[in-house]
């Protein structure tokens, strides 16, 4: 049998039945686009929330007040008030496996610069703050130990804060603002961060030296939180365990009291986002599962509704002296041709819908090279099987019993 | 080709279809020589097993037993593939349904046969496919789909197809079945003017008119071959159809 007869029976059938290619082809396309839609925002939210989690500081450590039984730290910085500066102090003196700590106040404050106000959060903590939370500066400085001394009113401003109050391109440094009425000079702007995984903009903030925040702007000792970074990762335990007999000692709590704070490294909220991300790649490859499952049985059933009228069709051709491989032939060339383009769109809408998502949804989306050549193939095995599989059946049957077939 | 061989000759053929544990024998024992130039009616009441001997005939099905020589060659020790290329090269088959491809226009349907012949190339057989759909009358509907066709004029693109391999034998089930008295006869005269052209002609019908254009009428009754004579008034369709009142189309309306 010529191919290239084969070719034209084959192209022949399919633009004779436009309806049923495009119905199967559609379920190719719905099937693969989704698994990669669905897999790119997933593993875009995972590597976001990694990306997040790690811009804390690998190594860094947090203390909050109120213990993780009580609730302390889910209902959120400063509803326990039991850390105090002398606490951080305690640990800077104790602790053999910290380099940095830093006592962090912060207070919501409205800001205003010229003609322009804002609201963000003004966070006081010492000049280690900036390195225990990897934040570098694009211009100017960061506040020095005597500025913390003095109470000096400067602070540092993240770009979203500067942005607002000084204009896209304007210099901030050296400039003037007034948080909650007190006068604060701009001595530096932080480098871009963007939004973390929970859509909070990092970049809207303003940070000051603790005793100007502690003592001009609040009225009370009690500290939010307090960080530290750890000598390495591997110490990072220690330091925990460290720390909390340090503390334990200084709330002098006897052994049947609860801790009143609790100790966080930034490993055990990469676990927490860790499981949550994975939950969430499963949901969405079960989605995904799911979508390529309707859009195979999409396919099979087009496939399968049409085996009545194509058995006949076999029949006829048979009887004008098709051989059982030539309609094998034609059905596979068919079937190839939809799932493949069928694939091929897909992919080009699964990509498409998953840049649409990252740009108007404000999510980020990644697109793997895995889950393009898993739908793809699955989808395109789907769709080749249905349609040589019902081809088969009919190709072994007799002329006039595939003409008889109803 | 042995001139002295008959085209066709079948020896005990018999056919059973199995209904659960039951045998039925459609076809018991036939026994049939068909010489080439023929042009064979096959006639007999509904169920006597015409179809069944006629789809055996074009190798479209298996006897269940016998033996059946098609232009010398031994059809029954034919693998499937055989089979094919017989039904290709040597057999026309026409069925009373038409069978012919939906949406797809006549020229193409005629064109099919020669797709599946690696003899014929592409050119060629457009060619002998508008030269087929000629012969039938149908040369000017050559891009019509069988939705835009007449009962007759579908019967006569599938007779246009199962001529374009220059078949030895064509064989037909009752292919005016489903047709007006004039249509058939112009399906008629098509046959006799392909018979006359030495091509071999078997024909199931149950019409007796119809059968009185061939130059034999075989019997089938109960699954057996009854008779086969000659048919001795035979007639010309081409003179019968000028016979047929014309109609008016100020009669139709009164
Ligand atoms: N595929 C089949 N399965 C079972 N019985 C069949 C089948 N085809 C035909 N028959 C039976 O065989 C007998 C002969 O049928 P058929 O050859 O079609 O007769 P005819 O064409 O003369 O009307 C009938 O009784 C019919 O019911
Ligand atoms: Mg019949």
């Amino acid at each position: 049998m010529r191919i290239v007869n084969l070719l034209k029976i084959a192209y022949r059938s399919l633009i004779k039945n436009k309806l049923r290619v495009l119905l199967t082809m559609l379920g190719i396309i719905i099937g693969v686009a989704s698994v990669i839609a669905m897999l790119a925002i997933g593993q875009g939210s995972k590597q976001n929330i990694q990306a997040s989690v790690a811009s804390l500081g690998t190594n860094s450590v947090m203390i909050y007040p109120g213990s993780s039984s009580m609730g302390g730290v889910r209902m959120g910085a400063g509803s326990y008030s039991t850390l105090t500066r002398k606490d951080a102090e305690a640990i800077v003196a104790k602790c053999e496996f910290v380099t940095d700590v830093s006592p962090v106040v912060q207070k919501s404050s409205q800001i205003i610069a010229g003609n322009k106000n804002w609201h963000t959060m003004v966070v006081g903590g010492l000049s280690q703050y900036f390195s225990i939370r990897n934040l570098t500066i694009a211009k100017g400085n960061i506040f020095s130990t005597n500025d913390e001394r003095t109470a000096a009113k400067v602070c540092v401003i993240g770009l979203t804060v500067s942005d607002n109050l000084f204009g896209a391109n304007g210099d901030a440094v050296g400039k003037f603002m007034r948080i909650n009425s007190i006068p604060f000079k701009v001595i530096g702007v932080l480098e871009r961060k963007g939004q973390n995984s929970f859509g909070q903009d990092q970049d809207d903030i303003i940070i000051a030296p603790f005793s100007t925040v502690q003592k001009r702007m609040l009225t009370t000792i009690f500290l939010n939180s307090i960080l530290a970074s750890a000598t390495s990762e591997n110490d990072i335990d220690k330091a925990k365990e460290q720390i909390t007999s340090i503390l334990r000692t200084q709330h002098k709590l006897i052994p049947s009291n609860e801790d009143d704070f609790t100790v966080r490294s930034q490993a055990d909220i990469a676990n927490i986002f860790g499981s949550i991300s994975k939950i969430m790649t499963i949901l969405l490859a079960s989605i995904a599962g799911i979508s390529l499952v309707v859009g195979g049985i999409g396919i099979m059933n087009i496939m399968l509704v049409s085996v009545t009228e194509r058995t006949r069709e076999i029949g006829i051709r048979m009887a004008v002296g098709a051989k059982g491989r030539d309609v094998l032939v034609q059905f596979m060339i068919e079937s190839v041709f939809i799932s493949v383009l069928g694939g091929l769109i897909g992919i080009i809408l699964g990509i498409a819908v998953s840049m649409l998502v990252g740009k108007f949804g404000g999510w980020p989306v990644v697109i793997t090279p895995t889950s393009i050549l898993l739908s793809f193939v699955f989808s395109s095995a789907v769709g080749i099987f249905f349609g040589w599989y019902p081809a088969r059946k009919a190709a072994s049957l007799n002329p006039i019993d595939a003409l008889r077939y109803e | 080709m042995n001139q002295e061989k008959p085209l066709i000759s079948v020896k005990n053929l018999s056919k059973a279809y199995k209904m659960g544990d039951i045998e039925f024998f459609a076809l018991k024992n036939a026994t049939l020589d068909i010489e080439k130039g023929a042009f064979a009616a096959i006639m007999g009441p509904s169920g006597s097993g015409k179809s069944t001997f006629m789809n055996i005939l074009g190798c479209l099905d298996y006897p269940t037993k016998g033996e059946y020589f098609l232009d010398g060659v031994d059809v029954l020790k034919l693998t499937k593939n055989e089979l094919a290329e017989l039904r290709n090269k040597k057999i026309g088959f026409i069925f009373q349904s038409f069978n012919i491809l939906a949406r797809t226009s006549a020229l193409e349907n005629v064109e099919l046969p020669m797709l599946y012949n690696n003899s014929i190339n592409s050119k060629d057989g457009k060619e002998k496919a508008m030269n087929a759909l000629k012969s039938v009358g149908l040369a000017e509907r050559a891009n019509h789909l069988p939705s835009q066709l007449s009962g007759g004029q579908q019967q006569r693109v599938a007779i246009a197809r199962s001529l374009v391999n220059d078949p030895l034998v064509i064989m037909a089930d009752e292919p005016t079945g489903n047709l007006d008295t004039r249509s058939s006869y112009e399906i008629m005269e098509i046959f006799q003017q392909l018979n006359e052209k030495g091509i071999t002609i078997v024909m199931v019908t149950h019409e007796l008119d119809i059968a009185q254009f061939a130059k034999t009428n075989i019997m089938f009754r109960d699954g057996l071959i009854t008779e086969n004579n000659a048919v001795t008034t035979r007639k010309n369709a081409k003179e019968e159809i000028s016979k047929l009142p014309v109609i008016n189309p100020s009669e139709v309306l009164t």
